[in-house]
């Protein structure tokens, strides 16, 4: 952390999205488990995602990122073909 | 329609490691506006959730120029900020388009921000204003906000054996900027993301003042599970609790499944079907209370029937 006198004036951050640095994973309570054999990419848990944990790469689904991961649901809640589902953190 | 491949090749412009409570829709909805334009964003915002959360020092979650004043004021903030650009253009110092948009809670448009943003609406600024409307004030612990539903149980409005939640029904704030008579305003749901991001992209393509005021599903404050906001936030449309709509130059439409539900083409489900999901409705379930639900229905009937004719049904 940086001392008073050299944190630029006004409570200005100059670093975009520096927030990664953070990692949000350790709130989890349980873990969305994806298998990509039944994935059809359709990529509605990566739109619907409140923390971009959904990683995609030219367009398919690669993972998800446990660093963020807040573990909240929603994917497995809404994915149409049941392919991610909630396991209890260990 | 909305390609999400597209979209997911796109830089994102909120990033991961905000603080935002698991299953909050408010980061959902951002990601979803923000998605829908190519060019440069500046944003102000209120007080609130999305502010508190995103910038906890010294870190922001924000990868485009972001600024936070007050809780009133995110409206006359982004306002000034337009118009520091419009004379550097004017001048020839700045010669791309910049967006401008203005991200608040309904704490901070319904109640305390409304004056910065009938102000700036009036005066003809070109920015997007979004409401994310999760019906109370949340950050600060649940208060009762002039958005909060009728029958919903907030601290300042506790359901118990004096009153059954929230007395009042909330304000039509939506209404209230298309009396504004500004180019543009929508009401939208991220349940619904196809909807809300063309109504995004279409914001951001129209010069002047727009409005777009969206239902964000909280829960804490609704006391639901975190994996039902999305479905929530789909069924306060399905009930016609939230329908979706767009005004622009003043010509009313329906969108998306409330047009369909127009039509006859969808079911309308009961309000019940909304209700019966949270936590904060669930003394509108026992003996004392159960009156108060065919009331919510009858206004939602009413201005259902209302929005159906200014869209020409």
């Amino acid at each position: 952390m940086k001392g008073w006198k050299e944190i630029p004036d006004g409570g200005l951050i100059l670093e975009p999205g520096n927030s990664v640095e953070y990692k949000t994973g350790s709130w989890r309570a349980k873990r969305p488990v994806w298998d990509k054999e039944k994935c059809i990419n359709c990529l509605i848990c990566w739109i619907q995602c409140p923390d971009n944990a959904i990683i995609v790469e030219n367009e398919k689904i690669r993972g998800i990122n446990y660093d963020y991961c807040k573990g909240c649901g929603i994917c497995a809640s809404i994915c149409p073909k049941e392919a991610i589902s909630m396991e209890e953190e260990k | 329609m909305v390609s999400l491949k597209e979209l997911s090749k796109k830089e994102e412009k909120l990033a991961s490691g905000h603080r935002l409570c698991a299953g909050c829709a408010e980061p959902i909805i951002v990601r979803q506006i923000l998605s829908a334009t190519d060019e440069p964003v500046i944003a102000s915002n209120a007080t609130g959730c999305l502010e508190v959360a995103t910038t906890i020092y010294p870190y922001t979650s924000w990868k485009i120029p972001w600024i936070h004043s007050a809780f009133e004021n995110a409206a006359s903030t982004i306002a000034g900020v337009e118009a520091c650009y419009q004379v550097l253009k004017r001048k020839g110092k700045i010669n791309r388009e910049i967006k401008f948009v203005a991200f608040a809670g309904d704490g901070g448009t319904y109640d305390i921000g409304i004056q910065a943003l009938s102000g700036a609406a009036e005066r003809g600024h070109d920015f997007l204003y979004v409401c994310f409307n999760n019906e109370a004030y949340m950050n600060t612990g649940i208060q009762r906000s002039s958005a909060t539903p009728m029958g919903a149980s907030t601290t300042t409005s506790p359901a118990g054996s004096v009153i059954p939640g929230k007395k009042e029904f909330p304000k039509d704030l939506t209404e209230i900027m298309a009396a504004h008579k500004i180019p543009y305003v929508a009401q939208g749901s991220p349940g619904f993301y196809n909807d809300l991001i063309a109504k995004a992209g279409k914001a951001f393509s129209i010069k002047g003042p727009k409005f777009m005021n969206v239902i964000a599903p909280c829960p804490r404050g609704w006391r639901h599970p975190t994996d039902k906001t999305i479905e929530i936030s789909k069924k306060a449309v399905e009930t016609c609790f939230w329908p979706l709509y767009e005004v622009e130059n003043n010509e009313y439409r329906l969108t998306g499944i409330s047009k369909l539900i127009a039509e006859g083409k969808k079911e309308k489900l009961p309000i019940v079907e909304y209700l019966k999901m949270q936590g904060r409705f669930k003394h509108l379930f026992t003996e004392k209370y159960k009156h108060i639900i065919p009331e919510i229905q009858s206004r939602i009937d009413s201005d259902w029937g209302i929005l159906k004719k200014k869209c020409g049904y």
